[in-house]
């Protein structure tokens, strides 16, 4: 019913949108504006089917210090719901082979399931959180999950250039009242509907941490992809740089990939 | 002589206040630079070593300095609806706290438990809505077994609760940070104050200590000064009653303490709750200053002097006096920067500054007030009565003094004993009196759930994710529980207790299972999952680093004194030595801080004292012209402070950082009792007298003087006593005492000990020789 009810309001906001482009000079509400902008960004990236990647996250403190964490992902897009995603953890050499099986929901919590190979058992968990670090890092677990128009409500703000680029600067406010954000303000350029940066707000609305993507290289001449992405957090100085080292679209992957009866296969 | 200055300021005295003030007025702009400082790193130098350790523990994880809102239901119990509800809707609303990075309560606890293959984490009281009799049941159960919140955020009996509030503060100033979150957090209780009157609300922590700090000093600042100034006329009128020396002395003060604080603020330096004393102590050393030079001058006057005449005689009298006493008293709080606490540094050499300034005003401002002021010819005859009091008691002495003598050195060897009876003592929450709001929550806070202080652990293996071993594991877990065995103790925050939670959980809750992972890579994929599951803002960098090679265990100490504290920290460390020689600990938290300073700050202090003494004594020699006579003064010099430190010892025997600088302090104010006994003595027996008679003139001519000042001082220093603040009130109140002292020696144990040891004509001796 949830699903049926949130489908409508996407139609009903698309058919709004169209008619608000088709009425074009007619004055567009900075929500309306928002929400235009983020489907485009949805729409763009729409069809990418599936892929396979190799990264390497760098965890760094204020002093300097650092470490590096390695892993692989698999991801799926769906199209009526969030993507699902297998995250197979490499470095450090103590996980390595734990599986992280995800599927996202934009409302209602994600489904997730975790395979630990000491314990060969795959693990369920149910928690409304998706604001802890992932593998201790500046990313929360809803950083890296997939787009999803109905996360947020959105507001255009103004148009910026950033690093020579014209864009869109968006407020999304996250919907979900277990998000560790009271809002995010996005940097999307003009031409490729690419986020170049967001900013996070906690939720007493101060600025918490800043993302900057970097090396955004083209596949399937369609679908754009950071390859280096910098979490820097404001408030205490930690800096997270997540880099792909590889990505692979077409890869055959389908949903029985997908699976928490296969995970102990996974490799 | 050269008086020519000073008759200067006696000649044109216009000329010498229009200049004099100029020069007041600009220097005492600076003022408008002062600010106050609250934060207890003002206690602490940038390379005090339990500073730079716990701010190294502070990068490493994630900030604990906080406030902590401590709610009491008026039903005595925490599980009902309307308190949980209460907690729930407030530990909400404290994220809204001002730089707050992580609020910890009893609702937002992650509670995890396991459903045949499911791993639920979830907040302990998420839905209101859901809530019964058995809910309530339930989660009472869970949180008093829970050793992650018992005697932390819950009370053993489940009568009280804390909601716990981190901040992240910037480093060096924290004042106006510190301000703002307090402010926010006694609004939000505000409130809740009214919307559950069924609750107490108290509050406590780092933060509220750093509040404290600022707002008793600016209000030590705004009653104690006035109140010394009203003082001070009251003084000045019973004792001289002359309004024109009053005002004009009042004028000389006021001005000492503006230059004081101007010169303060040109150089930045701010107020703290101990340069909030500066001006008390200023006006206090100055209104000496005033006396013998209105006294003198009064004197004059009444031998028949016009006011001129008797003012240029009391200024060539009184000049030497006065520098000399000024010196004396201008090194010993000079010496104060020996202390290894930055504003105890800062109080000495302003109240030193101060004391220059007085100085130097009371021999120039002061003559050219009283100049241009109209003063009746010779208000009355001082009064004689009181003279010959004076000398009365000076003659029982004298009478007696053979009695006197082994009875005053009984007493003060009696009372130097009981000094050792001093134990040094620097308790954070104890510096505030039992009066203040604060000091009841910590009470309260103390009588139900834990102390306020904490004391954390930081265990490092120095391997990327070292902690995940299981014999590392082993070795945490067996510390963490020696740690709960130890008295001074109330909680224990460890790491091995989450993994063994989670070891159960991963077993279907199988209580068999609460145990240690026994294998490194079970032990780091609970902590994978763990770590993914939690909410922002309750993960796990306040208690794990970056690559899970450090871990930190966080403990609630009672408000144990210092002593205990570092014994604590000593066992621990020697609990390493032999039990976990390969892992490395490092102990660190304000208290502790606080717990080490005393110690590093007495032993500078006394070294400090040491200095003062030879230094003063130096100019004792030169004062009294007589190596002997500097040599004989060592005695009434350092008499006072051992009786006044044994009568201490008697009357509370705790010794705190503001106390570690009296002995300094005092030396330079007494000697001026020393000082002028001895020369007037010394000067009876160069005249030919022989001991008797000389501590008979001696009596007669400073007598007087010296019980004035003594009151004055005394007074003056009493004043501080009002402060709820202890380390300001225990310094007052022992620097009166051993200002009382002083005189008492100098007029019961000096006296007999001159005429006991003193024999040999002065002039039999050079002419033996």
């Amino acid at each position: 019913m949830n699903r049926n009810f949130l489908s409508s309001v996407t139609i009903i906001s698309l058919v709004l949108t169209l008619m608000s482009y088709a009425s074009s000079g007619h004055a567009q509400s900075a929500q309306e504006k928002g929400l235009a902008i983020a489907k485009e960004r949805k729409l763009r990236d729409k069809g990418w089917g599936d892929s396979t990647g190799n990264m390497s996250m760098i965890l760094r403190n204020a002093q300097g210090e650092e470490v590096e964490r390695k892993m692989h992902l698999k991801s799926l897009e769906l199209v009526d719901d969030g993507d699902k995603g297998l995250t197979i953890f490499d470095q450090p050499l103590d996980v390595k082979g734990t599986v992280f099986l995800n599927f996202t929901h934009a409302i209602e919590p994600d489904d997730q399931w975790m395979y630990l190979p000491k314990l060969s058992k795959v693990k369920r968990i149910r928690s409304r959180n998706k604001s802890g670090p992932f593998m201790g890092s500046e990313f929360a677990f809803e950083d890296m999950s997939s787009f999803e128009i109905e996360k947020y409500k959105f507001k255009y703000l103004r148009d910026e250039t950033f690093e020579g680029q014209a864009s869109f600067v968006l407020e999304q406010e996250p919907t979900d009242e277990n998000s560790g954000y009271s809002k995010q303000i996005v940097w999307v350029d003009k031409k490729h509907y690419r986020v170049l940066k967001i900013e996070f707000y906690d939720r007493k609305g101060s600025l918490l941490k800043e993302l900057v993507n970097y090396e955004f290289t083209l596949y399937l001449d369609k679908f754009w992809r950071p390859l280096r992405t910098e979490m820097f957090n404001e408030q205490n100085g930690k800096s997270t740089e997540l880099i792909t080292h590889e990505l692979n679209f077409n890869t055959g992957l389908s949903d029985n990939d997908f699976n928490k009866g296969t995970l102990k296969n996974v490799r | 002589m050269n008086n020519t200055w000073l008759d200067f300021s006696v000649n044109r005295p216009k000329t010498v206040l229009i200049i004099g003030f100029m020069l007041i007025i600009a220097t005492a702009l600076g003022a408008k630079n002062l600010y106050f400082r609250g934060d207890y790193k003002v206690f602490f130098e940038e390379s005090n070593p339990q500073r730079t350790a716990f701010e190294e523990m502070q990068r490493t994880f994630s900030k604990n300095d906080g406030a902590s809102i401590i709610i009491a239901p008026k039903s005595g119990n925490v599980f009902n609806l309307q308190t949980l509800s209460l907690i729930h809707e407030m530990t909400e609303d404290a994220q809204q706290t001002p730089l707050s990075i992580r609020i910890d309560s009893l609702t937002n606890f992650q509670h995890t438990w396991a459903e045949d293959d499911d791993m639920i984490v979830e907040d302990l009281v998420y839905d209101l809505a859901d809530l019964d009799q058995q809910r309530f049941d339930y989660i009472r159960s869970i949180a008093l077994n829970e050793p992650n919140l018992v005697n932390r955020l819950i009370s053993p009996k489940g009568d009280v609760t804390v909601i716990n509030v981190s901040v992240n503060l910037a480093e060096g100033d924290q004042t106006a940070e510190v301000i703002e979150v307090t402010e926010s957090i006694k609004a939000l209780t505000d409130k809740y104050k009214a919307k559950y009157p069924e609750h107490d609300f108290y509050h406590t922590g780092v933060v509220l200590m750093n509040y404290s700090f600022a707002t008793f000093a600016k209000r030590d600042f705004s009653t104690i000064v006035p109140l010394m100034f009203l003082t001070v006329i009251l003084i000045m009128w019973l004792l001289l009653k002359t309004a024109v020396g009053t005002f004009s002395t009042v004028v000389v003060i006021a001005s000492s303490i503006a230059v004081t604080m101007g010169v303060a603020g040109w150089f930045g330096m701010f107020m703290s709750t101990a340069t909030v004393n500066v001006p008390t102590m200023v006006m206090t050393l100055a209104v000496a200053d005033c006396i013998h030079v209105i006294s003198t001058m009064l004197y004059g006057m009444s031998l028949g002097k016009d006011k001129k005449e008797a003012l240029l005689y009391s200024l060539s009298l009184n000049k030497m006096p006065i520098f000399i006493t000024s010196a004396t008293t201008g090194v010993g709080f000079l010496t104060l920067n020996f202390a290894a606490v930055p504003i105890l540094a800062d109080l000495g050499n302003l109240t030193a500054v101060g004391v220059l300034f007085a100085c130097i005003f009371s021999l120039t401002i002061l003559p050219a007030l009283i100049m241009i002021l109209p003063i009746k010819q010779l208000p009355k005859q001082i009064s004689s009565s009181k003279l010959s009091y004076t000398e009365r008691f000076g003659e029982w002495v004298i009478a007696h003094h053979k009695r006197i003598l082994p009875f005053t050195l009984v007493v003060a060897v009696t009372a130097i004993g009981f000094s050792f009876n001093n134990q040094l003592n620097d308790v954070p929450t104890d510096y505030f009196d039992k009066s203040t709001k604060f000091r009841k929550s910590t009470d309260f806070q103390q009588q139900h759930i834990s102390g306020m202080a904490n004391l954390d652990f930081s265990i490092f293996t120095d391997e990327d994710s070292g902690i995940n071993k299981p014999q590392t594991l082993q070795k945490i877990e067996a510390f963490s529980q020696w740690l709960r065995t130890q008295p001074e103790i109330d909680h224990v925050s460890t790491i091995t207790d989450t993994f063994k939670r989670l070891n159960k959980n991963m077993h279907g809750d199988d209580p068999n299972y609460y145990l240690l992972p026994d294998d490194r890579e079970l032990a780091a994929q609970y902590l994978l999952l763990y770590e993914m599951s939690l909410p922002y803002g309750l993960d796990l960098t306040n208690q794990l680093d970056m690559n899970k090679s450090t871990t930190r265990i966080m403990t609630m100490v009672k408000n144990v004194g210092s002593k205990e504290l570092t014994a604590l920290e000593s066992k621990a460390q020697q609990w390493f030595t032999t039990y976990a020689p390969n892992l490395k600990l490092t102990v660190a938290s304000p208290a502790l801080m606080f717990g080490h300073i005393g110690e590093t700050n007495m032993a500078s202090m006394l070294e400090g004292t040491l200095v003062a003494l030879l230094l003063i004594s130096g100019l004792l020699v030169f004062a009294l012209k007589s190596f002997k006579m500097g040599v004989i003064s060592l005695l009434p010099n350092l008499l006072p402070a051992g009786i006044g430190f044994g009568i201490w010892g008697i009357y509370s025997g705790e010794v705190n950082l503001g106390l570690s600088v009296v002995l300094s302090m005092t030396l330079g104010i007494i000697v001026d009792d020393t000082v002028h006994f001895l020369s007037k003595y010394r000067h009876a027996r160069i005249s030919g007298n022989d001991a008797e008679q000389s501590v008979r003139y001696a009596f007669a001519s400073v007598g007087r003087a010296l019980w004035i000042t003594t009151l004055v001082l005394a007074t003056g220093f009493s004043i501080l006593m009002l402060s709820p603040f202890a380390l300001n009130s225990d310094m007052g109140l022992l620097t009166s005492i051993i200002i009382v002292v002083a005189l008492a020696v100098d007029f019961l144990f000096l006296p007999p000990f001159l005429m006991a040891f003193d024999r040999k004509n002065i002039k039999q001796e050079l002419t033996h020789e």
